[in-house]
Parts: C-alpha cells; structure tokens; sequence
C-alpha cells in the first residue's frame, strides 16, 4: 500500500532549484530515509508535504488524494505530523500542554461547553489530558508532565517534539533530523524509540538523517537527494553501493578510488 | 580591580545624580516637596531623592558577593550621587537659569540640600544623607534572604499610607485617624506603628509561606472547601466597596473597573494570543459610541433605547469592529501588527471626530444625555450603584477568561503565541484562532466602553486617544502578560494610585516611563507572572480516583 506518493515535485527558489523533478513512493508503515549533503532540499521536501510550501509543480497524493498546496493545518488533520530540524517547541507552556496542543484536532466540543464546563467538556479534557500523560510515558516523559517546556534537557526536548507530533495521531510521521546533536547513547535510544512508532502504532517513518550509521541501521528504503534531484534509491544495501551516492557525498573522483566500505554497513551503529 | 570597581561606582552614581537632574529640571522634585509624608519633615521629593541615592547604591553593590565590598562601593555610588545633585544645588543658585529651565529656582536646591541650601551646611548634610542612603541599601541587601525584602516592602508601605492620608483619612475609625495622621501626612508616631505592624505582616506572610507545618495544615482542608471560601470572602470585600468608600474613591473605582475589563480583554488578544494591538482604544470607542448613539436623543434623532437593550448592541458592535480589525491583519506580525492596529485606533478617532459623521456621532463636540441603567424603578445613578454593575461586568469577563484559557480554544492561542508555524502544524487554524481573540478580546473593551459611555454621560472624541490604548498595553506589562489577577494589580497601580495622588497626574508619563523601563530590567515577566499553566485542583482530585498514586504525586510536583 503507497501511503505518500510525489511525482514531478519541484521547487524553485528565484533561480535556486530545491527540488527538481521528485518522484518519491512511500509505503505503508515502511520506515523510509531521505538523505543527501547539505542543502541537498531535504527538508525542503518535507516543506512542501506539509503544506508550508507550495510546490512549483508536481503533485503531492497522500492515502490516494492530493494534498498539493493544501493548507498546513488540514494537512495535519489528515495525519501527517512532523518534527523540526531546529527543535521547535512551544517554549514557555509545560511539557503537558505541548502534547495537548497537538490532540487539538480530537478534541471535540464547543465554545459554551468549555464556558460552561460541561459533562462533555470534562469528559473531553479528561481524555485528552489522559492520552497526553500516556504519550508522555511512551517516549520515555512520564513525570515531568510540568516542567516548562524550553526547561527539558535537550534529548527530552526532542522527545517532547515527538510526543507532540504523535499527539496528531498521526499515519505518517516526518522527522527532521531526530538525532542532530545526540549522544552515542541517546542516539540508540532514539532509534530504538523510532522502531516503536512503527511496530506498535503502525506508523509510516519518512526520515530526515545525517548519521549514516542510523540510516543504515533502521531504513526500509533510502532516498537520495543531490541539488534537488533524486539520484538513487533502493534498499541501504543498494544505495550503500551506488556510485552516484558515494560521488555525492565524496565528490568526483572517489567512486572508483575508495569503493563503497567507505559508507557502513548495516548493524554496525 | 579595584579601579575597575571605582569606576563602575562613579559611573552609576552619575548616571543617578542625572537622573536627579532630570526629576529636579522637569519639575518633579520641586512639586513633590509639597506633599509631606511623615511628621513635618520627610516630604515625597526627600523620599523620592533618598531612594534614589539607595538605588545607586544597591545598583552598585548588586555585582558583589559579600557586604565587605557591596557596602563601600555603594556608599560611594550614593556620594557621587550626592555630589550631582549639590552641584545642580550650586548652578541654580548662583546662576539664573530660569530663562531656559522653568524649574531651577533656588527653592529647588533648598529641596535638593534636603534644607540646607547650596552652602557647606547643604553640603554636609547631602553627603550625610548619601553615606546613610549607600550603607542602608548595601546593608539591607547583605541581610539573610527575606530581611531586605521585608523592611523594603513596609518602608514602602508606610509611604504610601503617608501618601494616602486625604483618601484614607475620612475612611478610617476617627480614633485611629487622629492617632496615625497628622496635619500633613502621617504622624511620626503613625509612622513608627504602620512601619512595625507592615514588618511584622511581612515577615508573618513570609514564614508561613515558608513553613512546612502550616503548608501542610492549609493542604489538610480541601482544595474544594478552601477555594470557595476565599473566593467568597473576596467577593464579600469587593461587594461591599459602595458601603465604606464615598463618591471619590467608587468613581476611582469605577475607572479602574473600566480599565481592568480593557486590560482582560487586551489580555486575551497580547497576553494570550501574543498579538500585539496598540489600536485596543477603538474597541472602547465602538462601546462607548454605540451606547451613546443609541440611547442619546441628541444623535440620531429618531430613537433613543433602554440601556439594557444598547448594551448587548454596543457588545455586538464591537465583535464586529473586531472582527473588522483581525481580517486584514491577519498574516501581520509582530511590529507590522502594531504600526497597522495603532492605526485602526487612529482611525476611529478620526471618524468620531469628523465633521462628515457629526450628524450621527456628534463631532468635535461628542455626544452627551446617555441613558443611566435602571432595574424596575431603581435607576443606577451615582458612582456607588454604578460601581456594581462594574464589579460585575469585571467578575464576568474575568471567569469568562479563565474558562477560556483552559479550553483547547485557549491553548489554540497560547500555541500562535509561541510558534505560529508550529501551531497550523498541529492543526491548528489559525484564521479561527485569531479572528476568535481579536473578537472576544474586543467585546470586553466594548463592554467597558459602554459602561463608561453610560457613566459619564457623555463621550467626547478626547476621551478615546492613543494614551487609552498605550495605558492598557502597559497595564499589562507591569502586571505580566497572560496573568489575569497582573491585570488587576496593573489596572490598580497605573490607573487607581495617579487617581488617588493629584502629583502623579502632571508626570503621569514620565512615571509610566520609569516604571516601565524598570520592569524591563528588573522583571520582565511582570509583577505577577503567569505561572505554568496548570488545571484546576478539582480536577487533579478526581483526576487521582483514576490513576496511579505515583503519578499524581508527580502532577502536582
Ligand atoms: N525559504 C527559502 N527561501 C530561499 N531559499 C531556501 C528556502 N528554504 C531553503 N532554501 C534553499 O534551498 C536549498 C535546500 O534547502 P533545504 O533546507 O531543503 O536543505 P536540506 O537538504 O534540508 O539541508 P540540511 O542538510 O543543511 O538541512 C538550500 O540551498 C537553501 O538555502
Ligand atoms: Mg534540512
């Protein structure tokens, strides 16, 4: 089952070409890296599949039905939630709120309920603030429900981030970048965290990642993005031994000099 | 080091000898010296300038660790501030400088010697009182932790009754007046009392904040039963306002009530949703306007409604109006938004004022003859009546806020607050989510409008300028953004206290001023802030019959 499918996605910024031509498949609770060097038009991408960029041209399907230039907050009401490369949480609010802030879509009653305080309002924010402490205790939060959010330490802020982005109920998830600036240690739990969303919520991953070691290790499929244009795609085996791959990310010249032991095999992070 | 050290003093006891320049030449200094505080000798502008020699002086000594250092850097500070000012004594004396500064008279230097004139008696005495002001400042700020903070806020106290004396006067027992009162000001005996009593209140409040035993009684008596009961007594205390206080002190009251509904409805627009509206006046004036309109038989001509039927209208209206406001703004931020609002103020002024409108509205001369609310045959006349239809219309925007900040509603506007992005992400729409704070927000300001609009009896385009809009901003600010009783405490001490002290109305501004600029450095979340937001206690309660013991004691950590 395809879950998010681009075709022909571009995006120009004045002369700048961030995404040329894209054409990307992803299936259904597939744990699925986009990687490329810098500047590459990685997160560009997720930009435009969530609704913050309108793409150029191209069409964006999601589940079968075209999100293309939707705006961002019905895109994520559809189910598809992101985190950021840059961690952006709301900052000042406690770490129990952050998580509320993203079941707004499933919280249902009106304006005279939440003044009045209905049975319905109760039952609602009753629920909510249960599935919120449950989230919290799924990626690892449970009892700092409290803290201000910009007070967490850093992994617990990226944690945090994904407790948000899963409070959207999400069937795909983006993650920018989930393990920039982590810890050996931290890294693994995060993968492991990552491995979870999949196998006990089901999930779908589309992952953002410069640690070589992380997308060999957790990738279904990798995509590789070189000055906005796909330039290979397959299995980590496949795209561990693409030349065009290893040119990218070497330069010219290495593809055939160095060979491909120079990008790490799976299992070994 | 310790040049360094000498300079950084000299340096700020300048920069406070200058600031005394600027209070003495723009008149400030010079008119506070009629109001005395205590006994006959201790006048505001004394207070005023020993304050800020101690200011100097704990500005200086902050840096340092201990009182050995602390102390004598901040004596020095305060006697470079000494020197500034008998300098300043020494100019307007010897020179005429009146041409130029209407304020440097040679009374103003018998005010700066604190009485002893620009000669070495003056001398003597201002570097007296600069040593005293520097070793009390650097010494109150060696004290062990609540000590500074307590004796700060009685001296503070028992000003402010001395400053208080013409309105509190009347209000109190006779005895108690005559025994703490005297010809001007308090009494020093009065004065010796009030500052014990306000220490030992102080220091009360503060151990039993402190103390375990009683944190843990005030917690064996149900959040349930606890809550209600202050809530009550509250309510009691401010029900009763119209009994004890006269004419003056409910119009007073009236005014702030006015204020503290606009400052709860800007709340929701800034402090909530982080839109920053200097045009918030407009709402007022749609209100106020609407009420006059449509209950004046001078505009309009062909009819005139009951207030109860103009007041809805008028609450309507001002939706509207917001409504009007938010659409076009809406993808401004930021100082974009605020240069495009202060606008919209502007141009309701402008409209009401106009001559094309003067048929409808009145013009230059505005409108007068409102309707007074009646209840069958009481007709809520005087400002004591009025002032519970005020309480009132308080009472309920302020539980209206509150429903709505604990709303997925409110947390809607806290998320845009934060991270506008992040929010629609999160499903957020955010056309909804502002449009619906610019119309609530707004509907209190109409509400007040109206009020006022019905009080006074009149409205007059003069009434509704910019400083309205910028009172409220700031009222926001000193109280914290987002807090609603900040509200209350800023309404009170920006609109309530320049009412109650006839000096402040002249340098109403320049105080705004200062204190604003204090805030920023001092407290930049305000006086009260906005705690992390947390449910209601009633909830956590039945919240604890359905999970783990571990996890409630976690929640209320
Ligand atoms: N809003 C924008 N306006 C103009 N140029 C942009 C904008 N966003 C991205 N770009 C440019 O588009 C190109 C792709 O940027 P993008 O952020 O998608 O790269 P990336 O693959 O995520 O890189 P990185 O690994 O550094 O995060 C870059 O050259 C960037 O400078
Ligand atoms: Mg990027």
């Amino acid at each position: 089952m395809v879950l998010l499918e681009t075709s022909h996605l571009t995006k120009r910024f004045g002369g700048l070409v961030a995404l040329r031509d894209v054409d990307l498949v992803v299936q259904e609770r597939a744990i699925h890296s986009v990687i490329g060097p810098n500047g590459a038009g990685k997160t560009t991408l997720f930009n435009c599949i969530t609704g913050f960029l309108v793409p150029d041209a191209g069409d964006i399907r999601f589940s079968g039905t075209s999100i293309t230039g939707l705006r961002p907050d019905l895109v994520a009401r559809l189910g598809i939630a992101r985190t950021y490369q840059n961690i952006r949480l709301f900052r000042h609010l406690s770490v129990l709120d952050n998580v509320l802030i993203g079941l707004h879509p499933h919280i249902n009653y009106s304006l005279l309920d939440a003044i009045l305080r209905t049975p319905r309002y109760r039952r609602a924010e009753r629920a909510a603030e249960r599935e919120a402490r449950e989230l919290l205790a799924f990626v690892g939060l449970a009892g700092k429900e409290f803290f201000t959010a910009a007070n967490l330490p850093y992994g617990d802020q990226r944690r945090l981030e994904i407790a948000r982005a899963l409070a959207l109920r999400p069937k795909l998830l983006l993650l920018d970048e989930p393990t920039a600036g982590m810890n050996p240690h931290e890294t693994e739990e995060m993968i492991r965290l990552i491995r979870r969303l999949r196998d006990e919520r089901g999930i779908t991953i589309l992952l953002i990642e410069h640690d070589m070691k992380v997308v060999m290790n957790i990738s279904d499929v990798v995509t590789v993005l070189d000055f906005g244009e796909k330039i290979a795609e397959g299995t980590p085996e496949e795209v561990r031994r693409d030349p065009r791959v290893i040119e990218a990310y070497l330069g010219r010249g290495a593809a055939s000099g160095l060979g491909p032991s120079t990008l790490p095999l799976p299992g070994e992070a | 080091m310790i040049v360094r050290a000498a300079r950084r003093a000299i340096f700020i006891g300048l920069v406070a000898g200058i600031a005394g320049w600027h209070l003495s030449l723009v008149g400030l200094i010079p008119a506070f010296a009629q109001r005395r505080l205590v006994g006959d000798t201790l006048t505001f502008s004394y207070a005023l300038l020993i304050a800020l020699l101690a200011l100097a002086a704990f500005a200086t000594g902050r840096r340092y660790p201990g009182a050995a250092q602390r102390i004598p850097w901040g004596v020095l500070s305060a006697l470079v501030s000494s020197l500034m000012l008998f300098l300043l004594a020494l100019l307007v004396t010897h020179l005429n400088l009146r041409q130029i500064l209407l304020n440097a008279t040679p009374e103003l230097a018998r005010v700066l010697t604190f009485g002893g004139g620009a000669s070495g008696a003056g001398l003597v005495r201002l570097l007296l009182i600069g040593l005293l002001a520097g070793l009390f400042a650097g010494g109150l700020s060696a004290l062990p932790r609540p000590w500074g903070r307590v004796i700060v806020s009685a001296a503070l106290m028992t000003l402010l009754l001395g400053l208080l004396r013409d309105v509190l006067g009347p209000l109190l027992p006779r005895v108690v007046t005559s025994f703490l009162y005297g010809t001007a000001g308090l009494s020093l005996a009065g004065a010796v009392v009030t500052f014990l009593l306000a220490t030992v209140l102080f220091t009360l409040r503060w151990s039993l904040r402190a103390n375990a035993v009683t944190a843990r009684a005030t917690a064996a008596v149900p959040a349930t039963v606890r809550q209600p009961v202050i809530q009550a007594l509250l309510l009691l205390i401010l029900a009763s306002v119209p009994l004890w206080a006269g004419l003056f002190l409910s119009n007073v009251a009236d005014f702030v009530g006015f204020y503290i509904l606009m400052g709860l409805g800007l709340n929701l627009v800034l402090g909530f949703a982080g839109l920053l509206d200097l045009g918030y006046v407009a709402f007022f004036a749609v209100g106020a306007y609407t009420m006059a309109v449509l209950t004046s038989p001078e505009v309009g001509q062909r009819f005139t409604l009951d207030f109860w039927v103009a007041l809805p209208i008028a609450v309507v209206t001002t939706v509207l109006a917001g409504l009007l406001v938010g659409l076009p703004v809406l993808r401004m931020r930021g100082d974009y938004l605020a240069i495009a609002t202060l606008g919209f103020g502007e141009i309701v002024r402008l409209l009401v004022l106009s001559d094309w409108l003067k048929p409808y509205l009145g013009g230059a001369q505005g409108v007068t003859r409102i309707a007074r609310p009646s209840i069958a045959s009481w007709r809520i006349d005087s400002p004591q009546e009025f002032y519970l239809l005020v309480l009132i219309s308080c009472l309920f925007a302020w539980f209206l806020s509150v429903r709505l900040r604990d709303s997925r509603l409110g947390r809607s506007w806290f998320a845009i607050r934060e991270d506008e992005h992040v929010a629609q992400a999160m499903g957020i729409n955010r056309v909804t989510a502002k449009l619906s704070a610019f119309a609530i927000g707004a509907s209190f300001g109409g509400l007040s409008g109206a009020l006022f609009a019905s009080l006074v009896g009149s409205v007059v385009p003069a009434s509704f300028s910019l400083l309205v809009s910028i009172n409220v901003v700031a009222l926001l600010v000193l109280g914290g953004m987002g807090s609603l009783p900040g509200v209350v405490v800023g309404a009170l001490a920006l609109v309530g206290l320049p009412e109650l002290l006839r000096e402040f109305q002249e340098y109403r501004l320049l105080v705004y001023g200062i204190v604003l600029i204090a805030m920023m450095l001092f407290r930049p979340a305000g006086l009260l802030p906005e705690r992390i937001h947390r449910r209601e206690l009633e909830e956590a309660v039945e919240e604890a019959r359905e999970i783990a013991p571990a996890e409630i004691a976690t929640g209320r950590g």
